[in-house]
């Protein structure tokens, strides 16, 4: 029997195959990547310089002892160029076919680069898997100085965490203050309160423009003529699901790959969970998330069609500085109340009805967390019991 | 309660650090509980990984 193939091995790849696993001891199953599959942390990628962890200290497993561990083969360095849905087969970059009884896609997102001009600009670096963290550390090793271009949740966590270890940081952002898309601007003042008192310097309402080395370091110039001399710049200006595969094979692709609530793409037997992946119309690249997809869909592989359901999901903003929680909301708008003490902030969101739709909660009020999380609707109701 | 110390444990999926000391008491967890006695359905109040799935790191004894 052809295996269940799964493309990637991040969170999403690996969660599946050990919940699969956990239901489905005998079907074959193989897993591709393209890096060397080894198992690491993705959200430490943001907390590891201050602790001076090197990148191999984050990898906890290898793709060998995962593969063992998941009674699954594991081939690492392999790039998926092609996917013929018709033949049930999937082409690598080499030549090689292989064919598959049910084909998973979990290839993760791209990180998004603002065009910039400048002779230093091809050595700006963003972080998004393991190996990124490895150059980047290389970069800032003997370094003093990093500007980081974004300030949403991860530009936020990579400020926070550079400041702690020694950095000069240079945070910059087109946007009036920090994480403008995820959390009311009171949350985004106090996050700046906290980043500013460990000693980071803040470029609001100007877009970077171009990256020029400047003897031994470089200078980010921005639209408003601002220059901030700096040794390495990181963007962290978010991700775009990484559709092409699936586009090329003639998938329904939105935003991310688009998927109904059983995690099947428009095609059958192919389905699609993690970072690549729009459930539902929601495309939502945290770790929770793809928890309940790959639970959901280890069912649906191994024979129970299951759907996926969310509750609300609150975020956890790495910012020790400024302790920050947020339960987004992933559809649609509400309205934000605030109150402000002087430990903290706790903000709700409500709709149109007056329900309680989200909620931002900083400083000593994030231990208020699982509380009000439980009185948040859930993002995917619950299936009712079928009729 | 018991004599051994306290521990401090780090989820491997997304770093949340559990201290025994601390205990979880907004998620129903006195402080001082061990690792070994929170729930198997308990999971880690960041990321949703199972305890069962996961077993946390031990960060420092
Ligand atoms: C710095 C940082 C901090 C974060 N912090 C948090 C946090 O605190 N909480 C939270 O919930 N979330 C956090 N996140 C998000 C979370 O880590 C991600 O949502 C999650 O790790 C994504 O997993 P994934 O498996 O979908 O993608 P990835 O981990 O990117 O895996 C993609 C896999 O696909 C493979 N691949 C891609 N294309 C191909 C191809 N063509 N052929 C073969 N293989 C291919 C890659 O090699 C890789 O193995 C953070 C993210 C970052 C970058
Ligand atoms: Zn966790």
């Amino acid at each position: 029997m052809n295996p269940i193939l799964i493309v990637g091995t991040g969170l999403a790849g690996y969660t599946l195959a050990r919940e699969f696993r956990k239901l489905d001891k005998a079907t074959p199953l193989a897993l591709l990547t393209r890096d060397s599959g080894g198992f690491y942390s993705k959200p430490m990628l943001s907390t590891a310089i201050a602790q001076g962890k090197e990148a191999m200290a984050l990898v906890t497993q290898s793709a060998e002892q995962m593969g063992a561990q998941l009674g699954a083969t594991v081939r690492t360095g392999v790039e998926v160029a092609s996917i013929e849905t018709a033949a049930r087969v999937v082409r690598l970059s080499g030549g090689e076919s292989i064919a598959y009884s049910k084909l998973v896609l979990a290839p993760g997102a791209d990180p998004i680069r603002i065009p910039l001009g400048g002779d230093a600009a091809g050595e700006v670096l963003s972080v998004n898997d393991v190996d990124d963290y490895a150059r980047f550390r290389a970069a800032i090793r003997g370094r003093k100085r990093v500007a980081v271009i974004g300030a949403g949740l991860i530009g936020c966590e990579f400020a926070n965490d550079l400041a702690a270890g020694g950095f000069e940081v240079d945070l910059i952002d087109l946007a009036p203050g920090p994480l403008g898309r995820l959390a009311p601007p009171e949350a985004g003042d106090f996050v700046r309160g906290g980043l500013a008192a460990i000693g980071v310097r803040f470029h609001f309402g100007s877009a970077p423009k171009s990256v020029d080395r400047d003897r031994n370091a470089v200078v980010l110039s921005l639209a408003d003529g601002t220059r901030v001399p700096t040794d390495v710049v990181l963007s962290a200006v978010g991700l775009r699901p990484r559709t092409s595969l699936a586009q090329a094979a003639g998938l329904a692709v939105n935003r991310g790959i688009v998927v109904d609530r059983f995690l099947q793409t428009s095609a059958p037997d192919v389905f699609a969970l993690g970072d690549a992946a729009e459930v539902d119309g929601l495309v939502l690249p945290y770790v929770m998330p793809i928890m309940q997809a790959a639970r959901a869909l280890a069912k649906t592989i191994a024979g129970e069609p299951t759907a996926v359901s969310y509750p609300a999901m609150p975020v956890v903003v790495k910012t020790p500085a400024a302790p920050l929680v947020v339960s987004p909301i992933p559809r649609g708008e509400g309205r934000w109340t605030c109150t402000t003490s002087p430990d903290g902030i706790r903000a709700e969101c409500f709709d149109a009805e007056s329900r309680l739709v989200g909620f931002a909660l900083a400083g000593a009020a994030v231990a208020e967390k699982q509380a009000l999380a439980k009185l948040v609707p859930g993002w995917l109701a619950a299936e009712s019991p079928a009729a | 309660m018991n004599s051994t110390r306290t521990r401090v444990w780090q989820c491997i999926v997304c770093g949340f650090v559990y201290d025994e000391a601390k205990g979880l008491p907004e998620d129903g967890i006195a402080a001082g509980t061990r690792w070994e006695d929170i729930p198997e359905d308990w999971a880690c109040p960041d990321c949703g990984v199972a305890k069962a799935d996961f077993e946390m790191q031990l960060l420092a004894a």
